[in-house]
């Protein structure tokens, strides 16, 4: 029987136009449809792979707004058997010290042999809150694994490094973060779809985690934004159809531009 | 004034040119200090500016993931007090950089394409949502810890003293839990590497799996070579070459995209690029919203002419 909690994270559409409140600078939450953060999907796969090949239960755990517990319902849809959802307004804007505080603190509410993330959410793309929720619980952290296996409680992970390809392993209680190279993740099956909508979801507030309000937002965050500024548009650029002298015309501009 | 702890790189001795930008970096700040973990050419870290370089030579740091590389960083940073500690923004260099800050209570900023120091406050530039917009920042609390991407600076050749101090630090035993079985190093591909070269030719699904003509334009320029997802998931490169989201994230003088659409996690990882030229065959590939210039066509033609013509003119 193994217990696997994933944490997974609501985020805006990275198709759509995202921007920033122009008040305080935090990623504009309100005004841009959200989803399930692509990258953590692949988490929720290998989750569900792992007690597939056995025994065991899913949970996914997510901290955020209200609409967040789309993302819920997304990875319940999924497969995942029960979903956890912390929302409170004292949480927004938080830094990853705060999230990782959070989710740390839900952790240790639930039953669990695992922790599985994404490598890293599509908005902020840190990629550090795996790291900082292990160090919060004392956990082996086995990150940005591209190659997943686990027997009995031993995980075995490739990760693709930036200098090597290195085999990691490490067993009991442990962190887990994948990237997207471990395989494609499901669709919801309209099975699925159905199901879901009878699995539990709990509601948690940082009352319930035991957490102080001014330990976690934006006021308390270990770093300050001080502007958010749109990339100029580039501007239109030259566009030829090759008719036979492509490359030459390619070479022109390059040429021009003082590269050959 | 304050030293400035440095996370040095250095795989298989060889001290990364990322590192050496920290080294120039630190010196806006401080006096640089460099780290070390296992071996490296301690010389080189003095001739770009270390004035320090704390060596850790224990085998513990190879045999084990991150854990005890932040423990002995964090514990340096609780001694001396520094001004700001910088790190590779490498998978593992943020790890341990947000495990030191975490641990030291500061903040933490990752990601910075620029670092700046005005009256002894650090602002970080950081480029984000895939590169549509710029962010600046600063750390609030504690000591700055900052993760800084290749290309933030231009490494200087500055001589410092280099004093050698080996450090031999109890790693407590809770650190040593994430064995490292192997490791196997990546083989150099002769070209410059994708995250540091001044221009990259990728390829993508566009290319059917042959990347000989991307190649070829690649050489002739001097160019590292890149690929798409789509190139990657299909086995035709391997991960170490996908520029994008999941990928790196390249911004040299000139990106030249082979039969790539130009989906939005790929624009993430080359959007900011100076100059941007595309080869694709269908006109209406977002790819060419990005272009400075842009061959509607085959690659399978432009680019060998291209490269012919490069040579020709090289004579
Ligand atoms: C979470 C997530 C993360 C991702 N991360 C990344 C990432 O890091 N990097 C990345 O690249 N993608 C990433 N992707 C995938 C991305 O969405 C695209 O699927 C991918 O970039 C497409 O690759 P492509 O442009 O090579 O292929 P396609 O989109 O299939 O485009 C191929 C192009 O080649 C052109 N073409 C075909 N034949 C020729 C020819 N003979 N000559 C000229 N042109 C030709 C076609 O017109 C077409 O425009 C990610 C996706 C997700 C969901
Ligand atoms: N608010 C959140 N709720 C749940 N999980 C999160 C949250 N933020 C981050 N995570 C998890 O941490 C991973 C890395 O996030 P980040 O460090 O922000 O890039 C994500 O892929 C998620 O698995």
């Amino acid at each position: 029987m193994t217990k696997i909690v994933v944490a997974v994270k609501y985020v805006p559409d990275a198709t759509a136009d995202r921007t920033f409140d122009e008040a305080d600078h935090t990623v504009d939450r309100e005004n841009v449809d959200g989803l399930l953060s692509e990258l953590d999907e692949y988490a929720v796969e290998q989750a569900l792979q792992v007690v597939e090949a056995g025994e065991g239960e899913v949970t996914v755990l997510t901290v955020g707004p209200a609409d967040a517990a789309d993302a819920v319902r997304k990875a319940l849809q999924m497969g995942a058997d029960a979903g956890v959802h912390v929302e409170d307004d004292s949480i927004a804007g938080s830094d990853a010290f705060a999230t990782s505080l959070v989710l740390a603190k839900a952790i240790e509410k639930l039953e669990y042999d695992m922790v599985f993330f994404g490598m890293a959410s599509t908005d902020a793309g840190m990629g550090v809150v795996p790291t900082l929720v292990a160090e919060r619980l004392g956990l082996p952290a086995v990150t940005y694994a591209s190659e997943l296996t686990v027997e009995g409680d031993t995980v075995k992970i490739r990760r693709d490094g930036d200098a090597a390809t290195q085999e990691i392993e490490a067993s009991g209680k442990l962190v887990v973060s994948v990237t997207d190279q471990t395989g494609e993740a499901r669709y919801p099956s309209f099975k699925g779809i159905m199901a879901a909508k009878k699995k539990p979801v709990e509601q948690w507030s940082l009352a319930d985690l035991g957490i102080d309000a001014g330990e976690v937002g934006l006021d308390n965050a270990w770093t300050k934004v001080l502007s958010t500024t749109p990339r100029p548009p580039r501007t239109a650029g030259e566009i030829v159809t090759d008719e036979g002298d492509g490359g030459i015309k390619l070479v022109e501009f390059l040429a021009s531009k003082k590269f050959v | 004034m304050t030293e400035v702890l440095v996370l040095i790189d250095a795989p298989a001795g060889k001290v990364t040119k990322p590192s050496l930008e920290l080294l120039t970096i630190a010196r806006r700040i401080g006096e640089p200090s460099a780290v070390v973990f296992g071996q490296a050419d301690t010389s080189v870290l003095a001739e770009y500016g270390a004035e320090k370089i704390y060596t850790y030579a224990d085998s513990v740091y190879e045999e084990y993931l991150v854990a005890p590389k932040a423990e002995a960083l964090a514990a340096l940073a609780a001694e001396k007090s520094p001004a700001a500690v910088l790190a590779p923004a490498t998978t593992e260099g943020k790890e341990i950089a947000a495990r030191v800050a975490l641990k030291t209570n500061s903040g933490l900023i990752t990601d910075a394409v620029d670092v700046t120091v005005d009256g002894g406050q650090i602002t970080t530039t950081q480029s984000v949502f895939a590169g549509n917009f710029t962010v600046e920042a600063q750390v609030t609390q504690g000591t700055p810890v900052i993760a800084v991407k290749p290309n933030a600076a231009t490494p200087e050749q500055v001589a410092g003293a280099g004093a050698v101090e080996a450090v031999s630090f109890d790693v407590p035993e809770s650190a040593k839990a994430v064995k490292i079985v192997s490791s196997e190093p990546r083989v150099s591909t002769g070209r410059p590497e994708l995250t540091e070269a001044a221009i990259v030719v990728s390829g993508g699904r566009g290319t059917n799996g042959d990347f000989s003509e991307v190649e070829a334009l690649a050489d002739v320029l001097g160019a590292a070579v890149g690929a798409s997802r789509a190139a990657v998931d299909s086995g035709w490169k391997p991960h170490s070459f996908q520029v994008g989201q999941t990928g790196k994230v390249v911004s040299p003088q000139l990106y030249i995209a082979a039969g790539i659409s130009g989906a939005i996690q790929h624009r993430a990882g080359m959007q900011t690029s100076k100059t941007i030229v595309a080869v694709n065959k269908d006109e209406e590939a977002p790819i060419f919203e990005l272009v400075d210039f842009g061959v509607v066509g085959d690659l399978k033609t432009v680019l060998p002419q291209a490269t012919e013509e490069i040579t020709k003119r090289k004579g």
